[in-house]
């Protein structure tokens, strides 16, 4: 009785040692990248996601044309004389992009179709070179989407007004 | 007789001096007294203390504060993190001169608003001349930035390995720090400015009145040797937050920059950004000639 008992032990300790390693090796280095890569939610005009909201009981038109019931606040600036909407958004689900493949990503994801044009500046904004992280410099950060800082139907950033100029260096000494 | 009189004068004048040295060394401490107290006044340099003398120091800080400003205070005497040595990466091709991080950091620096201290500069440079300090001008007013002829080059502190300020202190009242941070004990500071006039970036400050931050913007979280309340008559400068950095976040500068021109992290870890930066990027230092080895990377 008692060595099986104490088989039993060892076969059940053996198995949390294993069961504590193998996260590690093997998961490990995934579950860093992964806490990395944090995005906030994509900027959507406000009441416009879900767009299956509209769209799911709406005929989708294909055909390029300017937009007027609907939508017609984007201006669209962006290789606009060789694309349109429905080369980024996808024609049967509204929810979700797609890539030049066809394949259907969500806009949370929404770099990786910036970066199929983009490659290099995908790159940097990957190593945190492009873009903007915020959080902590040694642990958890969280990325900005490209659409965060581009619009990107009109992806130019925009300027903006300046912070006041200091004080000059002189003043109350003069 | 006329020998006498000469020992009378003699006495007369000598008790004149005591009471002279007398006087002027009440009338030093009470003038000390007025804004901090005895302690503060026989306290030694931060550094040299043991850590139950430096708690002590904290919490009669905190006590101070908490009182002047009518809000929680806390003050940090948090020692750099083991293995880190703080670098910071500026993109020159994305800065657009908002000067959003100017302002951020005086408010989480608590710098005075009136008489004004600004730890960062925007310095504007035609794109025609390149990086020309001598062309470069701070008190640019523009409807909108960034204009097209011209791009922005902020100046801060440059965290020099090699750093001049620090050793022209008399009283050794500036020094680095372990993760690079050239930090400034405003007890020890007697005010003297020699480390303004060694510093060739122009990043350190007097303080030539008592600050004057408004209350209700006061940021009571802070560090003993960075953002906490300081005294007329010391210099301050840029501590790359350090208040903030030795808790793992990132300076207030790069978390307000809107178009993510700002970079932070340790350099003595090979996967950080600055890093890839260091590896990847075109990089230049400001006065790179005069050997100050800043930690202070611009980059395009
Ligand atoms: C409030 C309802 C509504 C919502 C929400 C909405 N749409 Fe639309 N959408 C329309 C209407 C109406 C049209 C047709 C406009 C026209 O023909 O002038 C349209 C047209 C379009 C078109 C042009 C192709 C077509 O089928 O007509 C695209 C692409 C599109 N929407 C994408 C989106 C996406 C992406 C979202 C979500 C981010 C969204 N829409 C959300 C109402 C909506
Ligand atoms: C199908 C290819 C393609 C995709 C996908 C794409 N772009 Fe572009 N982008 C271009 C082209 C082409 C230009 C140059 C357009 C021009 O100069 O008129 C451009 C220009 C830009 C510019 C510079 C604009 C300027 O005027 O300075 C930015 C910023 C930009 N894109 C951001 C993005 C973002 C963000 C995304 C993802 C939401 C994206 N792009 C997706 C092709 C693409
Ligand atoms: C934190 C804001 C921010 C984020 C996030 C961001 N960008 Fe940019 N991007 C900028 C700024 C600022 C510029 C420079 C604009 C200027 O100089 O007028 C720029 C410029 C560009 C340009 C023009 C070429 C150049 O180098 O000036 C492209 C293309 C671009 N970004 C693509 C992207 C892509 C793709 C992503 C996502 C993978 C992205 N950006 C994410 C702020 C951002």
């Amino acid at each position: 009785m008692a060595t099986i008992q104490k088989n039993i032990y060892i076969f059940f300790m053996a198995l949390i040692f294993i069961l504590l390693i193998i996260p590690n090796t093997i998961f490990g280095d995934n579950e860093k990248k992964e806490t990395l890569i944090q995005v906030p939610p994509p900027p959507f005009s406000e009441d416009i996601f879900p767009c299956s909201e509209c769209h799911s009981d709406m005929e989708p038109n294909p055909e390029r044309r300017v937009l007027e019931e609907m939508h017609d606040d984007i201006i669209l600036k962006h290789d606009e004389n060789n694309r349109w909407c429905l080369d980024c958004h996808d024609l049967k689900n509204r929810d979700k992009l797609h890539l030049a493949n066809g394949k259907l990503i969500d806009f949370t994801e929404s770099y990786k179709l910036c970066g199929q044009c983009h490659g290099p500046k995908l790159r940097e904004w990957k190593n945190g070179v492009h873009g903007k992280r915020t959080g902590y410099w040694n642990g958890k950060k969280t990325y900005l989407l490209c659409a965060h800082c581009h619009n990107p139907h009109s992806p130019k950033y925009k300027k903006m007004k300046p912070e006041p100029a200091p004080d000059d260096p002189m003043k109350g000494r003069r | 007789m006329s020998d006498n009189k000469t020992i009378e004068k003699k006495e007369s004048r000598r008790t004149f001096l005591k009471k002279t040295a007398l006087a002027s060394t009440f009338a030093t401490l009470a003038a000390c007294g007025s804004d901090s107290s005895w302690e503060e006044f026989f306290q030694k340099n931060f550094k040299t203390l043991d850590d139950d003398d430096k708690n002590k120091i904290i919490k009669r800080l905190e006590k101070k504060y908490t009182e002047k400003y009518g809000k929680k205070f806390s003050v940090s005497g948090k020692d750099p993190i083991d293995d880190t040595l703080f670098g910071y990466g500026l993109d020159i091709s994305r800065c657009i001169g908002c000067r959003k991080c100017v302002y951020a950091c005086v408010e989480e620096n608590n710098q005075s608003r009136d008489p004004q201290i600004h730890w960062i500069t925007v310095l504007e440079m035609a794109k025609d001349k390149g990086v020309d300090l001598f062309h470069s001008h701070a008190d640019y007013e523009r409807e909108l930035v960034p204009d097209d002829d011209h791009f922005y080059f902020p100046v801060a502190c440059q965290q020099c390995e090699n750093p001049p300020c620090t050793k022209v202190c008399p009283v050794g009242a500036t020094w680095k720090e372990k993760d690079g941070i050239v930090v400034v004990d405003y007890n020890w500071c007697i005010g003297c400015r020699f480390c303004m006039a060694a510093c060739p970036y122009g990043a350190r400050h007097f303080n030539w009145a008592e600050p004057n931050v408004p209350k209700d913007e006061i940021n009571p979280e802070t560090h003993y040797y960075g953002n906490r309340p300081r005294p007329k008559g010391v210099v301050e400068k840029c501590t790359f937050c350090v208040q903030r950095v030795r808790e793992g976040l990132y300076p207030s500068c790069v978390e307000i920059c809107p178009v993510g021109a700002r970079k932070f992290g340790n350099l003595l870890d090979p996967d950080s950004e600055i890093r890839y930066i260091l590896k990847h990027k075109r990089v230049l230092v400001l006065k790179e000639e005069l050997n100050t080895q800043p930690k202070f990377y611009y980059f395009y």
